[in-house]
């Protein structure tokens, strides 16, 4: 029971600086100076912390360009993203990757792509790498439906399963490739139901409850573990907002509000809120962890408005080792 | 110090590499299969077994991608691809992911990686068997490109691009693999930048890539019985590109050709005339003179793809129209010696 709390809190703690950070995005973005596009996470908080809390800190993991759940659930920190979002000194590289880019290899997040699937294969490398030093540990990649239909993510698979590599696909699906719908693009009834047929642990999930879903990332983890082979699981969400940027786009036409409105009546933030007051959790704790995030948020956006833009020589460091070479 | 053939030598190199650091593991398609890459996996399977050498599924795109996430997280990945038109599959994870990711970690994470490619024609292999390349390589920030002529190249370069935190692309040409030469010992390695003198002259430079050093050779024998002492620069690093050494020799001799294994139109030899506009203009005597493959696909029938392929016999031709010399008579000359050699099929 101590447990289950214990992880109630630090999911929550994880999914309201989620929430958090990307309430003061939406808020300060029209200031324009976040040049940066934001592929925003809000409704696919829960994935982020479940999963991330799950695998725990010796696994590894890797992401798309729609990457602020997971960068914040794993590291926790939002004085180098808010800088990386400004462009500024100080940033995860000094301004040089943005909002689709960001990493936290100390961490073990190794970074995002804003090629849709392209990090799948990294992930089966690091899985391979993760299995010749004999750790207890996967890497958990993160992508969005659209990643299903191309190549890459087929390879992958393939590969994980042929080698067994410690890979945990978490298909964060929420019915669009950009804004084209599922039905539209595949050929099949059920991505869960074909993926199950290669050798692999398979689950599906459909609840915005972050505690279901960290003890469905649990068991999958288990039956990987037992089984030695890769795991796979599309977690169902709602992405809020449009599909770039930081407003809605229901007036858009291309899914209704209403559906929108379902989903939001059990926004995962809320419903992790009231688990927590339901376990007994005092609101007052509850209350101070959410003031210290809000805190610690406006903080982190007072330092990075504050820093200076890196400095000229920074467009061509880490291009190469060896920064004398002339490559003009 | 001893002679090995250029095939032996990168065989060697990944042996000793191998040898000297558990991280680095060899894989790709058909790198364990019986053939070996023409011989230059040899005997990897059996002295490091399955797990540092491994044949693989098809899907080029995944195992480059593989690579990376192997480097970034303590490996030394080989991945070799048989022909280099099958890296086209993988241009995504090359141009977008591998060459980006020390940048975009802000230089925590580093690429150690090494991908072999293999080019140069046998006969009959048509136009997706036949690439170079290099230029388009050449072009992506973040890649190392080299291009070793020498068995003592193929053996020091490697071995350099295996303990290089860079990502490195080892372009060999297969009629390169027979050659024979003195190569470094266990701890030498060669530098994968700096271009250097094969043969030294001071009437014509010809800067050359990969086989065409070879071709370069025949032809400043040819032009040497003309009075023409030619100096040949073996390019050896496309990227990054050593204009210095070429420069000098052109300074010296106001004359060059490039002589690159690749398309003509926006390649090395475009990119190495502007460089030699920018460095030496004074000296250069004459606008510089680019042979190549002809701008077209490879043809599958032999007379034509003598047309396609430079030789000697072009370099030659240039070399006079540069220096206003009457062309000399080729009848005779044997410029398709290697390509007698091979029987196929592949």
């Amino acid at each position: 029971m101590e447990q289950t709390l214990a992880v109630a809190r630090q999911l929550y703690r994880r999914m309201y600086l989620i929430r958090t950070a990307e309430d003061a995005i939406v808020k300060r973005y029209h200031e324009n100076d976040m040049k940066t596009p934001m592929h925003m996470s809000m409704g696919a908080e829960a994935i982020a912390a479940a999963v991330c809390l799950a695998i725990g800190p010796d696994s590894l993991c890797v992401s798309s360009y729609r990457s602020h759940g997971t960068y914040l659930a794993r590291t926790l920190e939002t004085d180098r993203f808010f800088a990386e979002l400004y462009g500024k000194c100080g940033g995860t590289a000094d301004g040089r990757a943005g909002s689709m880019h960001l990493s936290a290899p100390e961490q073990g997040y190794l970074g995002g792509s804003a090629i849709v699937a392209s990090v799948i294969p990294v992930a089966t490398g690091a899985a391979f790498s993760l299995k010749r030093l004999g750790r207890d540990a996967v890497v958990a990649v993160f992508f969005g439906d659209g990643a299903i239909d191309e190549g890459s993510f087929w390879e992958s698979l393939n590969i994980a399963c042929a080698w067994r590599l410690p890979v945990l696909f978490v298909c964060e699906d929420n019915g669009f490739a950009v804004h084209t719908p599922a039905g539209v693009r595949h050929g099949y009834a059920s991505i869960t139901d074909i993926v199950s047929r290669f050798r692999i642990s398979a689950a599906e999930t459909s609840t915005t409850d972050a505690s279901l879903l960290h003890a469905a990332t649990q068991e999958l983890l288990a039956d990987m573990r037992a089984a030695q082979r890769p795991g796979f699981i599309r977690m169902h969400y709602y992405r809020y907002l449009e599909h770039v940027g930081v407003n809605e786009d229901f007036a858009a036409g291309y899914r209704p509000r209403d559906e929108y409105e379902e989903w939001l009546a059990v926004d995962p933030v809320t419903t992790q809120r009231t688990r927590l007051l339901e376990a007994g959790v005092a609101e007052d704790w509850v209350a101070e962890m959410e003031r210290g995030i809000d805190a610690q948020v406006a903080h982190s956006i007072e330092l990075a408005v504050a820093a200076p833009f890196p400095d000229e020589c920074i467009l061509f460091r880490d291009v190469m080792t060896n920064e004398n070479v002339d490559i003009s | 110090m001893k002679t090995l053939t250029y095939r032996d030598a990168v065989n060697a190199a990944l042996h000793e590499e191998m040898e000297l650091d558990p991280s680095v593991f060899v894989y790709g398609i058909d790198v364990g299969d019986h053939k070996r890459i023409f011989g230059t996996t040899n005997n990897l399977v059996e002295d490091f077994g399955p797990d540092r050498c491994f044949s693989t599924p098809l899907c080029e795109e995944t195992l480059v991608g593989f690579g990376l996430g192997a480097a970034i997280t303590g490996q030394r990945p080989v991945n070799v691809h048989m022909r280099v038109d099958f890296l086209l599959l993988a241009m995504n994870q090359l141009a977008n992911m591998v060459t980006t990711w020390s940048y975009g970690s802000g230089g925590s994470l580093r690429v150690p990686f090494v991908i072999r490619a293999i080019i140069g024609r046998g006969w009959g292999q048509s136009y997706q068997h036949c690439k170079s390349l290099q230029s388009i390589f050449g072009h992506i920030p973040g890649l190392r490109v080299v291009m070793p002529a020498t068995p003592a190249d193929a053996k020091g370069m490697l071995k350099a691009a295996i303990r290089c935190d860079d990502p490195v692309l080892v372009i060999e040409h297969r009629w390169l693999y027979d050659a024979e030469g003195v190569v470094g010992d266990l701890d030498e390695i060669a530098p994968l930048e700096g271009a250097s003198i094969l043969r030294p002259g001071t009437d014509l430079t010809i800067a050359a890539t990969s086989w065409m050093n070879v071709e370069a050779m025949h032809a400043a024998k040819i032009l040497g019985k003309a009075g023409v002492g030619c100096e040949i620069v073996d390019v050896r690093a496309v990227a990054p590109l050593d204009d210095t050494t070429v420069a000098a020799s052109v300074a010296k001799t106001g004359y060059c050709v490039v002589a690159d294994t690749d398309w003509v139109p926006y390649g090395l030899g475009a990119e190495l005339a502007a460089r030699l506009h920018e460095r030496c203009f004074d000296s250069l005597k004459a606008p510089v003179k680019r042979v190549g493959f002809a701008f077209t696909h490879c043809p599958c029938s032999r007379p034509l793809e003598n047309l396609f392929y430079p030789n000697a016999g072009q370099i030659v031709r240039a070399a006079e129209e540069l220096l206003k010399l009457p062309p000399v008579d080729l009848e005779g000359e044997d410029f398709y010696s290697y390509e007698r050699k091979f029987r196929g099929p592949f």
